[in-house]
Order: C-alpha cells, then structure tokens, then sequence
C-alpha cells in the first residue's frame, strides 16, 4: 500500500524556509505573495492492507518522521494505485 | 476586559504576598499586559529573586574588568586597545522540550547577548548536562542539543571551541544546556544597554514578532511536572540566517555615531528589554504595539509584549538619526520599526488599539521586585572513606581501559567534530584540550577558553565544589600558558524554597567568593537557573564557570599532546590518593559516599603560577591539568593526538589511589631533556611540589613495566559515542 506523508510546520511556528522562499520570491518580482510555508513529503509504500497501513504510518510519524512539537502531519494515499 | 482571578495570578507564578503589593501599588486591579509583564519581569529569570542575595557578594572587579555584570554581557580589557566580551547563559527548560530548537536558540539568545555590546563573536562554548546513559530520552535528547549547537552555530559562522558533555542520573528529566559566547570589540567602541535622552525614539528591529515561547520566561522558572510536555507549542524556532543579518547590520551600525542603547529581546521579549532599559536609564518608555511588526494577526497586548520570538533587539536612537538606521536595516532585509518613545516619566506605558493596555510606574517592576533571602541549611555529605574490601585488586592498565570508554571520560570527538570549530581560521588551540585559544584576528594575541564544573563535588560539598570549579577553570586557562582575566557563571540548581538545595546555592557561591578572590578571578556576568528538577528530585548543583584568559604571544602557549620521546614526565602538585568522589570511585566502584578533594587556593595559585611562567620562558610546551579522573586519565589524554605515550614507575602501595585519585592543584607536564634542570630549578625556588615520574616514549604506555598500545586505547576512547549511538535503544 503506497502512501503518502504531508508534514507541515504548525501554524504559528516561526518557518525561516518558508519566509526566505517567500523574500526571494518577492525580489523577483512576484507580487502579492504571503503566508508561504514549507513543508515535505514523504512516500512510503507499506506491506499491508489500508487500515494497517495507515495505523504503521501513524506509529511512524510519531516516533521518527514527525517532529510533534513542531509540526503537523497528514496521511495521504496515492489515489491512483 | 479579562478578570484577574486568584488562578490566573497563580497560573503567573505570583504568589499572594507579591500580588498584594502589585495591587497597592498600582491601587487597582492590573489588566492582563500588566499581569504578564509583572509576571514576567518577577520571574527568577528576570529578577533573580532567590538568587539576588548572594550574586551581589561574588567579587566583580579586578585591574581587567571594563563592566561587570549587569549588562547583556561582561566585558574586560585584553590590551592593545581591544575588549573580549563575554556572558554563559542557560537554555535548560526549553531544550529538555524540543532539544534541536532549544539548543538552537540557546546558542542564538548568547550571540545577541555579546554583540548588543558592539563585539564580534568569535567563539562559543557549551556545557550540556544529560541524564544517565540508559535514561530512555538520553539518546534523542543528545543527538538533538548537539545538532542544535552545531545547526546554529554553523550557519552563523562562529566556532564552536569548547565545552563539557556529562552524564548522570540528576539530570535523568533536567537536561541542561549552557551555551557561552565570547566577543571581541574596540575598548572604546562597548553598546550599553542604558536608555538616555528623553523624547529618543525606542526602535524595533530584527525578526517579526510570533507567538513563539509566550510564557517562555515564566516556564523557565517553573518546576516541571509530569505534564510539562504539553506546553511544547511555546517552544520558539531559532533562524540563524536571521540572526547573522541582525549581527550585519548591528555591527555596520555601530560604526557610526548613531546608537544611544541596545538591548537584544531576550527571555521577557519586549517587556525585559523596554523595562530594563528605561530602567537603568531612570526614564519612562512609551510603546505603541500597533507598530510592532507582528507575524501573525490579531496578536493581543499580552502576547506581544511576552512573545520570546527571537533575533530581534531594541534600541533607542535619536530621532534624526533614524533614518541612517533604517536604510541598514532594511538594507539586509530586517524589520526596522519605530515603535515608541523616551519619557521622564518613569512609567512604562502600552498603547495598543486605541487602548491603554498598561501603565505602570517601573520602580514598581525593577526596584520593587521581590528579592529573598531564602532560608538555607549547607548539608555536607559525612567525611567517610573507602574501605579497602571495596578497592579491588585490578591492575591500572584495566580500570584504565574501563575508565577511557566511559560515558563521562571517553573523547568528546563525536561532538565538537560535529560543530564548525575551524571557521573564520583563528581558532588556534583546537577543542579537546583544557582550553581553546582563539587569535584576535590580525594580531598575534589570543584569548583562551574553557568551561567547567564538577556537580558531584558540589552535591557532597558544596563550598569546596564551588572552589573547585573556579579553580578547575582557572588551571584550564594557566596549563595553556595563558594569563586567566575573568569569569561568567551559570549557576543550575534546583528549587531554592527547599533549605537544603538554597544550602546548595549558597554554599557554592561562598567557595566561589574564596576562589575568585584568591585567584583574582572575578566575575563579569552570568546567569541563574532555578527549579532544575523533576517530580521533586532535585539535580547535581551545577555552576558552570566560563573561564577567559589572554595569551600575549600566540609563539607562545602548551597544549596537552605529548610530543617526543625520551621527555621527562613530571607532576605539579601534591598527590595523595583523594578517591572519594572521584570519577573511579564513583563510577567504577559505585562508592558515592565521601567527600571531594579539598581545594586549597594557596597552593592552586603557586603551582599554577610557576606552570605558567615555566611556558612563558618556553621550558614547558606539553601541560595538562588533572581533574576528572586523576593523573593516569590525564597521562593518557597527553598520548592520543601523536602517539607518544610514556613509561613511568610509582611504586606506592596505594597505586591505584595514586594514579586515579583527584587531588586538586596538580598538572602534568613533558619536559625536554636539555630543560629539565632548568624547570626543577625553578619549581623548587618558587617551593612548588613536583614528583618526576618517568618519561615519554613511542607508541605505547607502560605502567610499572605492564604496557599496552596507544591505538588499542585509542579504538575505544574514541568510539564511545558512535558505538553508544548505534545502538538500538
């Protein structure tokens, strides 16, 4: 079961990333641009059915992908597969 | 309006008798800005209320120092018209929460402390303290506060030099972390943090302003409990690029004649920063929030003025000089805001919203902070010592093996590695040794740097540990052959409403006095940190002491690394065999009864004097000072780097006692051949003890006619870590 890991910092937390992305893109010229955050993805393909896959990839998020205080995340399946 | 309940003062870490005086003060109910700013400025943090007492009686001057403490950072005069600028302070509470970000910030809240003072940073130091081992958070709470060190300090540019790594159980739910910055600036060139001019204008610049650590100041100083972990959402994110423009544009700025006062937003955010400022300048502040640059919207009052976003400072310039300012600021893409003014008011006054959110007369806040002298009681542990039937029989070569690839003495390679200590090319005596020394660039003059502490000392006693760490600190920066100028002071402890732990305090602070007035060692800034502990238990007394020196002549200084064959080997200092309390005794034999070595000062300033003139004179170039774990530690220390060992022959009946005891006072040294009698000679006109031992050879170390080979105890010194990390847990 392929699927994906959307993290994001929290809302709130300062995201340097995101406000260096959002300085340069505003020095070339893009104008009415904010609040740009960063984040990633991660694809993990799990040997499971969905409901175990998804219960994995919590368990996953919590003890090493995730950094809780900071960020949030969210389970996403690959909707073509 | 929010109504002020008995809770919400409580929730403040105000108690009754404090929030009785707040009301007579005020002669009203304070809002809620008013409440957070008194709870914030009434902190521990701020108002060092505990601790007031006895830091005023630490001795704060000697022909070196230029400003004691007081102000963001210490400053002494180095000579040839230069200052070193220097502050230890503690990131202790935030980075048991989130260690990368709390390290991080730690290490950025240090940077802006010494270059609000007009100085470049040009090292820094950490102190961090870990729970046992086999503590479950160790691993992650470790590889994050070092990650977080080297990820800030890397990015900005400034090396990291130095610093200690210990592990014990004290620390099993209080980590600490102690980061130290020293800078270097023109003597007549130091930023002071003092308001002056009335009608100036009160300028914010740097970072915007989140709501990142409200509440982070009185967290500092709060105990933690089984819930704390869920107050994680205040811990702030350090962006160190931020931070190396805000240090850009501060030192282009401080070129001119433009600054009046500065002060960076440190723990309290804005509200330490506009109080302390118009404070000590005997004013009165006006702010208006509505100018603040905020990061996020509808911010309140109450959040902007306790927000702990970071790289951001305050500074007061005259009105027509703003704009000279400005053009920096916004030059190296940083907020410049003018968000209020100077009054003679002597009021602190918050406009936010068509609203007056605060108005408070600041003697109220500053002078009329609560300050106690907490009752104390000096427990010393009972003066008990080993019975031989705990002294096993093993050979030094095998408690020497047991001992180098222990957690608390194995190499700390695996961390400064990690950390860019080369950077900006002056670090000249690199990390690993008694003291880092750093050029002051373009002259041939060096400062040195070391940190220091022995907790468990100061747990069995705490007026001799707290002789100790200075004089460890001290003989650091001496066995380099440097001059030792000044200290700063990281004082961890746990809570001060308990006798015994305020015994602690005071104890160490009154074996501090005796070392820094002997040694004339004084002390120039600093920082406390309460309530160390969890569920309780209170941690090791932990004061850091962060210990500056000056090397005149950078073709003169020793380092610790043995290197030629056939030098002769020679103690400094008396041993006798003090084992209680010593690493072997307490870690080896479990033995943690006892008391430590005692230090006596007369001696330490003979012994370290005469070392440092014997490198001076260039009789010596090889010297380690013996501390934490005794001669046999040090003497193997001194062989790693080039593979010269030595071959020595004691023949005492306590050999082991000998050769892993702690007496204090003691360096190791490596002597030329052609020399030797030169420095006997001046050892005993100046009525210093010393022993000669045995001397230097290749490869290998022999003990009593029993060897092993250097790379064999290599392997496992330096693999600790790595084998340590690797483990699954």
């Amino acid at each position: 079961m392929k699927l994906n890991v959307k993290i994001m910092p929290k809302n709130g937390v300062l995201d340097p990333q995101g406000k260096a992305i959002e300085n340069s893109l505003s020095q070339l010229g893009f104008k009415n641009v904010s609040e740009i955050r960063q984040g990633k993805i991660i694809e993990i393909d799990i040997d499971a059915d969905k409901d175990q896959a998804i219960n994995i990839a919590d368990e996953m998020c919590k003890k090493l992908l995730v950094n809780l205080i900071i960020e949030d995340y969210e389970i996403i399946f690959d909707r073509e597969k | 309006m929010i109504k002020i309940t008995n809770e919400i003062v409580e929730e403040h870490g105000i108690n009754s008798e404090e929030y009785d005086f707040i009301l007579k003060s005020l002669r009203r109910e304070p809002t809620i800005t008013e409440l957070g700013i008194f709870s914030a400025m009434w902190s521990e943090h701020c108002s060092y209320k505990s601790s007031k007492y006895w830091l005023s009686q630490l001795p704060t001057k000697n022909e070196f120092v230029i400003q004691g403490p007081g102000e963001n950072a210490g400053v002494i005069d180095i000579g040839d018209g230069y200052a070193a600028v220097f502050k230890m302070e503690s990131h202790n509470h935030p980075s048991f929460i989130e260690p990368y970000q709390g390290a991080a910030t730690g290490v950025g809240g240090i940077l802006r402390d010494v270059f609000t003072m007009g100085a470049r940073p040009v090292a820094l130091l950490n102190a961090i303290r870990f729970g046992e081992t086999s503590h479950k958070k160790t691993k992650h709470l470790l590889t994050g506060v070092v990650s977080g060190i080297g990820g800030y300090g890397n990015c900005m540019g400034i090396p990291t030099v130095g610093g200690e790594v210990e592990f014990n159980s004290s620390y099993n739910d209080n980590i600490l972390v102690n980061a130290m910055c020293v800078g270097i600036a023109k003597k007549n060139k130091i930023f002071y943090s003092k308001a002056s001019g009335v009608g100036n204008s009160v300028v914010y610049v740097g970072s915007k302003t989140g709501r990142d650590g409200i509440h982070g100041a009185t967290m500092a100083s709060a105990e933690f409990d089984e819930n704390s972990e869920e107050k994680r959402p205040t811990v702030q994110v350090g962006d160190p690029f931020s931070e190396k423009l805000l240090l850009e544009a501060c030192m282009e700025l401080m070129k001119m004649d433009v600054i009046v006062a500065i002060q960076d937003m440190g723990a309290a955010g804005l509200t330490s920063s506009a109080v302390e400022m118009a404070g000590k300048g005997n004013l009165g502040i006006e702010l208006d929030l509505d100018k603040v640059p905020c990061r996020e919207e509808k911010m309140s009052a109450y959040e902007i003025m306790l927000s702990e976003s970071q790289e951001r400072m305050l500074m007061i310039l005259e009105p027509d000089k703003e704009n000279i300012a400005k053009e920096i600021f916004e030059k190296w893409e940083l907020d410049f805001s003018v968000i209020g003014k100077l009054t003679d008011t002597n009021r602190l006054i918050i406009n936010h919203q068509k609203e007056k959110k605060a108005d408070i007369i600041l003697d109220i806040l500053e002078k009329g902070a609560p300050s106690y002298k907490r009752p104390y009681e000096i427990n010393i542990f009972d003066d008990e010592d080993i019975k031989e039937d705990i002294l096993i029989n093993e050979s030094p070569i095998s408690i020497l093996k047991k001992m180098i690839s222990s957690p608390n003495l194995c190499s700390r390679k695996w961390v400064w590695e990690q950390y860019d200590h080369m950077v900006m090319t002056d670090t000249v005596l690199l990390p690993g040794g008694d003291s880092a020394i750093i050029r002051v660039h373009g002259t041939n003059k060096g400062l040195s740097v070391t940190s220091d502490s022995t907790p468990r000392y100061c747990a069995s006693d705490p007026y001799e540990g707290g002789k100790q760490a200075v004089a460890e600190a001290w003989r650091n920066l001496i066995s380099v052959g440097s001059l030792p100028i000044a200290i700063t002071d990281c004082m961890n402890f746990g809570n001060p409403e308990k006798k015994e732990i305020m015994g602690q305090f005071a104890g160490v602070i009154k074996g501090m006095i005796e070392a820094c007035n002997t040694l004339n060692f004084p002390v120039v800034s600093g920082n406390v940190s309460l309530y160390n502990e969890t569920n309780g238990k209170g941690i090791n007394p932990t004061p850091v002491i962060g210990g500056v020196g000056v090397v005149e002549n950078l073709d003169i200084f020793s380092d610790q690394n043995l290197k030629r064959k056939d030098d002769f080997i020679i103690i400094i200092g008396k041993t006798t065999g003090h084992l209680t309390q010593s690493i072997y005794a307490n870690e080896l034999l479990n033995y943690k009864k006892g008391l430590p070595p005692k230090v006596n000062l007369e001696e330490e300033l003979k012994n370290g004097l005469a070392l440092r003139e014997l490198i001076n004179k260039r009789l010596i170039d090889t010297s380690h000072d013996i501390s934490d774990g005794g001669l046999l530690i040090a003497l193997t220390e001194m062989s790693m780097k080039n593979l010269i060992g030595f071959n020595i022959n004691i023949e005492k009946d306590n050999l082991n006692s000998y050769l892993f005891g702690e007496d204090q006072a003691r360096y190791v040294v490596a002597v030329e051949k052609n020399k030797v009698e030169d420095v006997r000679l001046l050892l005993s006109e100046k009525n210093v003890f010393f022993e000669e031992i045995g001397q230097t050879c290749k490869d290998k170390i022999i003990i009593n006619n029993k060897q092993i080979s250097i790379l064999e105890l290599k392997e496992i010194y330096e693999n600790w870590f790595n084998n340590y990390l690797s483990k699954a847990s």
